[in-house]
């Protein structure tokens, strides 16, 4: 017996099903019920029964990326505030390697940096490092900070959101799972980001936010609303594509080994975990080829995004997506080019 | 945090720079200002003063007590503030600290430097019975200028008090509670608080501009455009141009903030 | 029973008039704000969060700690600023009422701060407290098997009543207040002051719960009403 329905608001305590149903995240059982322990949105998945917050603090797991602040310069390790009950510790041996160097000619108090948690321990203490593209200091831009809970929302399906929002700034923008957001780009742009950032996180959970925020973007940036390229139009029948989609991923193989990546793929690959938080309001079918992989992600977190049918939809987006990171990587490449600055390679 | 990331610095640096700032505002611009009085009823007087996120309650509580030696015949004002744990995260519970008592005293100078409170006509019987007013900030919420929040909820309030009657019937005092007078204000005050962030004043200044500002001016004006309160704090040191042209803003700004009582 | 009106009209089982606000301040990451009455209480929630008490914290779960503070304008004559030993109970007892329905055991090592400000007293402020902490808690995204409540009986003119008032709470021969987890009706603060026969302490208790019951409802519709337009 189930009490509510998918993506209901539920609070702690509140009964959500008798134990034929199975307590995910954010739920308990007791008394033979599924209780709720947040306040937060059902997700119904094949009678797995979660609740996803709307509120939590980042607590930090293996295999995240985060942004993070160096709060102290120690003799062999950096503390790093990753805007979490637990801090995280930077090991000089993971920066120099087995050389001896002065840690805060590198990194010091006040310097922001883009990581990765190679490990946790028993009491949460996060083991950071910058082994990876994209890692490293920051130079130059703003911080944004955001509820961890609201990441998935900013990022958008696919990053269709963050994407979209690049595009249309011109800003870099980098997304650490810690709720902590990185712009860069024009000053105005930065600023106008910013803003963007925080009415996604006010308004997370309504429903058609991507063409809202394109149509605030495009009314502060170009004076005037998108002309209307519906998505619509691709999504005609579905017709087999099997082919297409392998042509892709080959033409992305290639790509991806020619050019340096950019920290937009980092986070891509980081974020694939929540992905099916993503409430997106039309393309059923689209949740339900998400929704496959989503029970998947408990147990194992990495590499599911293969895994996902493809269907029409998924190519048009990748393609797009494709084409929007050329555009990035372009960007990106040459601003590389002119000053090493914003990658900070630590070997 | 309470390190500010040292590219937020250079970021909130370069905008003043531009003479922009993070909330879109003016340098000499304040956010929004709310004003609500009459907030405790057990309170003689009070108010809730909102500018932006920042938020203070102010209560006022008379109480008979003595005056002292060398004013015999006037009433006593004490201002006292505790910055509430609720409202910062660095905030911790306890006896007030520095901040909380620079706050206090800084409120209380404009309060009492431009007499605006008639303390002679608190003087219930000279040299033995006077009012004391005691003025209780709670500040509860800190989105930055905890001053200009609190000198304008301290005047709210004071000008919504009222004083119970006290009469002497054979040498005792005898209050009346039921009748009761409003509290003799003849003026009003208001306070500008200042942040320097490269070479420019900023007034109303956020939390995040607080932290990377270098020096900070609190200047208290009354309705006369006179300056009647000032204090400088923080670690650099300020140029006279940087104060003169703070305090020529802040008389203009004030009037502003006195159309809100 | 009895149909006798209270001095300030209620029936015995009625609650003084509730308003229940959540998410009302900036900084904090929870925050909520309750009257009941005359009573005007503000609560904020810290956390879970890094603390440098290392003596308060445990290796396996998270720790909360709770500070009940009343303004020196809260009452009629004016309070000495700072904690008391009546302020320092009420925090240990808050504590205490709110521990149960935790679930800090994914947040080994942390602290979550309470702090619950009496902006105005008039009667009850513990059960207040206790009900504007629960909400804020929420509000925070602290997970909890279930949202704690508290509500007061008493015993005023030889009849047991809900919730008492400042002057029924002076006037009275007793006063019962307790909170409970309202999924299970469990107990989680029990007080007790003054003269009760058995018979009318199960009276008081029974009554208590019921508008425990009543409170639980507005606490959940002040959540929804927070959270259902984001």
């Amino acid at each position: 017996m189930i009490y509510v329905e998918d993506k209901n608001l539920v609070i702690p305590g509140q009964i959500l099903a008798d134990d034929d149903y199975y307590p995910g995240r954010g739920t308990f059982k007791e008394d033979g019920k599924i209780c709720s322990s947040l306040i937060g949105l059902v997700s119904l998945r094949n009678k797995k029964i979660r609740v996803i917050p709307l509120k939590s603090k980042y607590v930090p797991k293996k295999g995240d990326v985060v942004i993070g602040k160096i709060n102290d310069v120690r003799f062999s390790m950096w503390d790093v505030d990753i805007n979490s009950p637990y801090s995280g510790i930077l090991p000089a041996f993971e920066v120099f390697g087995r050389d001896k160097k002065e840690l805060n000619k590198v990194y010091d108090v006040g310097d922001v940096l883009f990581l990765r948690v190679i490990d946790v321990d028993e009491v949460k203490k996060a083991k950071l490092g910058l082994k990876g593209r994209g890692l490293g200091k920051f130079k130059g831009g703003i911080i944004v900070d955001i509820s961890p809970t609201k990441v998935p929302r900013l990022i958008g399906k696919k990053g269709s959101m963050i994407n979209m929002i690049k595009n249309k700034t011109n800003c870099k923008i980098v997304v650490g799972q810690n709720g902590l957001v990185w712009v860069k780009g024009d000053e105005d742009m930065e600023q106008l980001t910013r803003e963007i950032i925080h009415t996604i996180e006010v308004e997370a959970h309504t429903s058609g936010l991507t063409n809202k925020i394109k149509n605030k973007l495009c009314l502060a940036i170009d004076g005037e609303l998108p002309v209307e390229e519906t998505e619509e139009e691709f999504v005609l029948e579905k017709p087999k594509l099997q082919n297409f989609k392998e042509e892709l991923e080959e033409e992305e193989r290639a790509e991806a080994e020619a050019k340096l990546k950019d920290e937009s793929e980092e986070i891509q690959e980081a974020e694939v975990e929540s992905e099916s938080d993503d409430v997106e309001e039309d393309a059923e079918e689209e949740i339900e080829v998400e929704s496959e992989s989503d029970d998947v992600e408990d147990e194992a977190e990495e590499e599911k995004e293969t895994e996902d049918k493809p269907n029409f939809y998924d190519v048009i987006e990748e393609l797009k997506k494709k084409n929007q990171n050329k555009k990035d990587k372009n960007l990106s490449y040459s601003d590389n080019s002119k000053n090493n600055s914003f990658i900070l390679n630590n070997r | 945090m309470d390190i500010v990331p040292e590219i937020t610095r250079e970021s909130i640096t370069n905008l003043i720079f531009n003479d922009k700032r993070e909330d879109g505002r003016a340098l000499d611009e304040y956010r929004d200002i709310s004003i609500e009085t009459n907030v405790i009823s057990k309170a003689e007087g009070s108010a809730r003063v909102k500018i932006g996120g920042t938020q203070v309650i102010v209560g006022v509580k008379p109480q008979l007590g003595s005056p002292f030696p060398d004013t015999p015949d006037l009433g006593v004002l004490m201002t006292n503030c505790e910055m509430l744990p609720m409202a910062d995260p660095t905030f911790e519970p306890g006896p007030p600290g520095d901040d909380s008592i620079e706050l206090a005293r800084v409120v209380d100078r404009g309060i009492r430097e431009s007499e605006l409170v008639e303390l002679d006509k608190l003087c219930v019987e000279e040299g033995k019975h006077v009012w004391m007013l005691f003025i209780d900030l709670h500040v509860i919420d800190n989105c930055g200028n905890l001053f200009d929040t609190a000198e304008l909820a301290v005047m709210a309030a004071l000008k919504s008090t009222k004083i119970p009657t006290a009469t002497i019937v054979d040498d005792e005092v005898v209050i009346d509670k039921e009748n009761t007078f409003d509290l003799p204000i003849n003026n009003e005050v208001a306070m500008c608080t200042f942040v320097k962030i490269g070479d420019k004043m900023v007034l109303d200044p956020t939390l995040s501009e607080e932290r990377v500002a270098s020096a900070r001016l609190n200047v208290g004006v009354t309705k006369e455009g006179r300056i009647c309160a000032m204090q400088k704090g923080g670690a650099h040191p300020l140029t006279k141009d940087d104060i003169f042209s703070a305090v020529n803003t802040a008389i203009s700004k004030t009037k502003e903030l006195i159309e809100y009582l | 029973m009895s149909e006798m009106i209270r001095e300030d009209g209620r029936k015995y089982n009625e609650l003084r008039p509730i308003k229940i606000e959540a998410g009302v301040l900036e900084r904090a990451d929870g925050s909520a704000y309750l009257e009941v009455g005359g009573n005007k209480i503000l609560v904020a929630v810290y956390g879970p969060r890094e603390s440098y008490i290392r003596r308060l914290l445990e290796p396996n779960t998270g720790v909360i700690r709770c500070r009940y503070n009343m303004a020196p304008f809260s009452v009629d004559d004016r309070k000495r600023p700072g904690p008391d030993r009546r302020s320092s109970e009420i925090s240990k007892i808050t504590a205490d009422a709110l521990r149960p329905a935790l679930m800090l055991e994914n947040y080994p090592r942390s602290m979550v701060d309470i702090y619950i400000e009496v902006i105005e007293a008039e009667g009850g402020t513990r059960c207040a407290g206790i009900t504007a902490a629960s909400v804020a808690l929420v509000d925070a995204g602290v997970p909890m098997k279930d949202i704690v409540v508290g509500c007061a009986a008493g015993k005023v003119n030889d009849e047991v009543v809900l919730d008492l008032s400042e002057v029924e709470d002076k006037e009275g021969q007793a006063d019962v207040p307790i909170a409970i987890m309202p999924r299970t009706g469990e107990i989680t603060l029990l007080q007790s002051d003054g003269d009760l026969t058995e018979e009318e302490f199960q009276k008081a208790i029974d009554l208590a719960m019921e508008g425990c019951m009543k409170v639980s409802e507005l606490q959940k519709e002040a959540l929804m009403k927070k959270y259902s337009t984001e």
